[in-house]
């Protein structure tokens, strides 16, 4: 009964933040800003073809940039709204609450969630109309759109939260991150088939995420004729639940124990360390 | 013999019933790498005290209520609240908690009665007949002053409304132990009194036992049942306004002019003192003042003697001079 009233709290809570993202043009920017700019990138990128296929570069990058998104989401945002939220507060004020914190982590998972899928609808929605050939399956996709948006959002955040915890403030933990980030991103076959890359970055970037978020999201939208492009010619569901699954699966055994490490740590006297850090910062 | 068990053989308190006590601190002691913040800290409070904690920048206050807040783990101690060992608290406990922090800047973009209704919700399975939790949101509202601020922007309140809006989530559960880390900063005088009256309030009405930290020796005075006074790690100092005052001095100080001459005499009784002073001298005397120590005089003088290392020195009396 104490766990399903947390989760109630939390998921009022998530809604509430998620309406109030919505009325700060600053934070839609913020969250949604990328998700514009790729689709610009995305329209600008309709003419050629993918070699080997009547696919458009963009229908083929399209599906990728939604899986870079839910990677940016899932582990960017939870990993800065952790650590800033640990910065000015939030985490401490929880902790003084009976089931504050269980309620802190559901709401702010949903809340990331939201606007992780909120960041895909502004690429995807004007994406199917604009771009040719990510219609062709029709609504036979979206089953496929589904399941690999909520195990992808489940092989995230979990690591989202851990880097959250692990790193003091929002500033270094953004750049400790975000290079390793661009060079999968790179080698994940986002803007290009990974198929042209060397074998050992192949066979690297199917290590992560990322790349299966790309394969799963492409088998959701293009037709079988862009298959010369993959790897082994195969959507390769299996594998890509199988994948995205052990992600999660270590990610859930990991981030609990990771997460009440950093609850138990947090106290005025840390919250007053990281402050005065931030003050000398800004000063 | 240390200034506590000095201040106890002054003015022994009755030991109060074991169940009664709602705060118990035995040898609390905590260590950072090689450095002692808290070296045997103990005290009690009973239910319905209004306690605060004094003493100088560094000496520990917030670490002491942290780890009655179950933030922080001492070193060694035995330590109960509300019965239970902070360490072991659980969801019950907390929610019989109430906390004020010194906060920065959360919960920026909730407004207030939207940040207010959604931390009710969590004390909610906790009400109990005798104690309904959370508050009723419109009385908490008012009750700290926020009722025309009900639905701005937390981060467009100003920093004493931020800070009242930290009290109103403090006692939002209706707690019967309130941790206060300086409460008052940022206030200004009205606000200060206001939040005076609702300690009192909170005391009287709830019988919430209220732990205070401050920096405000008067404020210290107006509040307190009793002054605990914390220094180099030890509770140099437990008593009343009165009795610490007291223990510090027990002379009065007695000022007066006389032909165009100031006097300044210390007495241990005052009233004879000026008796005696106008039988002798009638209407020559002016501008007679009695002072007796004040809560500042006792505080000095209590971290000085901590300092200088002469815990137990004797206060030296003030010679009569005429300056």
């Amino acid at each position: 009964m104490n766990t399903l009233f947390t989760i109630r709290l939390g998921l009022a809570r998530g809604w509430i933040e998620f309406r109030q993202t919505f009325t700060s043009a600053q934070d839609l920017w913020s969250y949604l800003g990328n998700s514009v700019v790729f689709l610009a990138v995305l329209v600008f990128l309709r003419g050629g073809t993918v070699e080997g296929t009547p696919i458009s570069v963009a229908a083929m990058s399209m599906p990728g940039v939604l899986g870079m998104l839910l990677l940016f989401g899932g582990v960017l945002a939870t990993m800065q709204l952790l650590t800033t939220e640990r910065e000015d507060g939030t985490l401490l004020r929880a902790k003084a609450m009976p089931h504050g914190m269980g309620g802190y982590l559901v709401g702010k998972l949903l809340h990331v969630s939201l606007m992780t899928i909120a960041s895909m609808a502004i690429v995807l929605l004007p994406g199917l109309f604009v771009l040719d050939g990510l219609m062709e399956r029709g609504l036979s996709g979206i089953p496929t759109l589904v399941w690999v948006t909520l195990l992808g959002l489940l092989a995230t955040l979990p690591y989202g939260a851990i880097l959250g915890s692990l790193f003091g403030s929002p500033r270094a933990a953004v750049a400790a991150v975000m290079l390793p980030l661009m060079g999968l991103i790179v080698i994940s076959g986002i803007f290009f088939p990974i198929s042209v890359l060397p074998e050992p970055v192949q066979w690297t970037a199917q290590v992560f995420p990322l790349y299966w978020l790309g394969l799963g999201l492409r088998s959701a939208f293009l037709p079988d004729t862009a298959l010369p492009a993959e790897i082994g010619e195969s959507w390769r569901h299996l594998e890509t639940a199988g994948v995205l699954g052990l992600w999660a699966v270590v990610g859930l055994l990991i981030a609990p124990a990771v997460l009440r490490r950093m609850a138990r740590r947090e106290s005025g006297t840390a919250l007053e360390r990281r402050r005065h850090r931030a003050m000398q910062r800004v000063g | 013999m240390t200034v506590a068990k000095e201040v106890s053989a002054v003015s022994p308190p009755a030991p109060p019933p074991e169940h009664d006590n709602v705060l118990r601190v035995h040898d609390m002691r905590m260590r950072y790498g090689q450095r002692d913040v808290l070296k045997g800290v103990g005290f009690t409070a009973r239910k319905g005290e209004v306690l605060t904690l004094l003493g100088p920048n560094g000496a520990g206050k917030t670490t002491t209520i942290e780890i009655l807040e179950g933030f922080r783990t001492p070193s060694a101690g035995e330590i109960e609240v509300l019965g239970v060992d902070p360490a072991r608290g659980d969801e019950r406990w907390r929610s019989r908690l109430g906390v004020v922090l010194q906060s920065w800047r959360d919960h920026g973009k909730w407004r207030v009665r939207e940040l207010l209704g959604h931390m009710g919700r969590y004390y909610a399975p906790y009400s109990t007949p005798e104690r309904r939790r959370p508050r009723d949101l419109d009385e908490l509202i008012e009750t700290v002053g926020l009722t025309e601020h009900a639905d701005k922007r937390v981060s467009t309140l100003s920093g004493g409304q931020r800070r009242r809006l930290d009290v109103a989530i403090g006692i939002i559960g209706r707690p019967e132990l309130l941790f206060l880390d300086e409460p008052t900063a940022g206030f200004d005088p009205q606000a200060r009194r206001d939040f005076h009256d609702l300690v009192h309030r909170l005391s009287d009405e709830d019988d919430t036992t209220i732990l205070l930290t401050t920096h405000d020796l008067d404020e210290a005075e107006k509040l307190a049942d009793r002054i605990l006074i914390l220094a180099g790690g030890r509770i140099v100092a437990d008593g009343s306004a009165d009795e610490l005052a007291r223990q510090v001095r027990r002379e009065a100080e007695v000022r007066w002019t006389r032909d165009g001459q100031r006097f300044v005499h210390a007495t241990p009784d005052a009233t004879r003192f000026v008796r005696e002073l106008f039988a002798q001298h009638g209407d020559d005397v002016a501008d007679l003042e009695v002072r007796r120590a004040s809560l500042e005089d006792v505080y000095m003088d209590m971290v000085r003697r901590h300092e200088s290392g002469h815990a137990d020195a004797a206060t030296g009396g003030f010679e009569e001079a005429a300056r």
